[in-house]
């Protein structure tokens, strides 16, 4: 009874924080809408028995790419745009009918194809503790977790690079201006 | 007591809003946020379905996604910001052309 509260209640926050998302015209507020997202999606982690992924989603989504994200928000002065007249006049109503067909088939998809999902009870109080996650993440999954770091360095490397190209380019257009 | 169908109607429903905002959308970061919201909806989908079946291979999914998205959003904004110091907007229908 709690959980179905919680879920209805976590559920229609993280909906209208979507909602939110999709319809705001500022980019701040687009952003913070998606962090408040994060934090009822976190909130659902931990009724589902994942209080490490919930921890995790708080400190690594919502509070470093997001916070990522209002930074370049705030860089390049991007909050509001003129959202109205894009090129191609039938996307926006497109866009909805497709959204709805999306929505339409998974619906059918969920509730009437597939009839293995049994229901989701409390977790047991040491289900998915820390020492679990790690026991699988160093032996099974090693191999995903040692490519993920390596990702993560190429990543890093990736941004680095763009910024040089930048400045090279930054520096070029001075020397051509000046000379 | 809530049945499994309900959480991933949720996250069905999200990945449907994400969707629909990177299609709408015209500012480039929006979109981007759009595509976050889409991976979180499939990180619920993920942690709903190892909860069900007792798998926690579920949840080290999720941890991955996390780890990717954070490594994606890094790259994707070093280049927007790129795209930006020669469009000077971040309209994406201002990026029409191949060049620059």
């Amino acid at each position: 009874m709690s959980l179905m509260l919680l879920f209805v209640v976590m559920g229609a926050v993280a909906l209208a924080a979507a909602m939110g998302l999709l319809l705001a015209r500022n980019a701040v507020y687009a952003a913070l809408f998606l962090v408040l997202n994060m934090l009822a999606l976190a909130v659902l982690f931990l009724s589902l028995g994942a209080p490490f992924l919930a921890m995790v989603q708080i400190t690594v989504y919502a509070g470093a790419v997001m916070v990522l994200f209002l930074f370049v928000v705030m860089l390049l002065g991007a909050e509001v745009l003129p959202e109205e007249g894009g090129p191609i006049a039938w996307q926006k109503p497109l866009a909805f009918v497709l959204g709805g067909i999306l929505i339409g088939s998974l619906s059918w998809l969920i509730f009437v194809e597939a009839t293995g999902m049994g229901r989701i009870l409390p977790p047991p109080a040491d289900y998915a503790s820390p020492q679990e996650l790690a026991m699988h993440l160093f032996q099974r999954y090693l191999l995903p977790f040692e490519v993920t770091s390596v990702l993560l360095l190429v990543a890093m490397l990736g941004a680095l690079v763009m910024v040089q190209v930048e400045r090279r380019r930054r520096a070029r257009e001075a020397e051509s201006q000046g000379s | 007591m809530v049945p499994t169908s309900f959480y991933v109607f949720l996250a069905a429903l999200l990945f449907t809003i994400g969707a629909v905002t990177v299609l709408v959308r015209r500012n480039t970061l929006i979109i981007y946020m759009g595509i976050e919201l889409m991976l979180n909806a499939a990180n619920l989908a993920f942690v709903a379905f190892a909860r069900q079946f007792g798998d926690v291979a579920g949840q080290l999914f999720v941890f991955f996604v996390i780890t990717v998205a954070a490594a994606e959003v890094a790259v994707g904004l070093a280049l927007i910001v790129t795209i930006f110091h020669t469009k000077h907007s971040v309209d994406i229908d201002a990026i029409s052309d191949l060049k620059g």
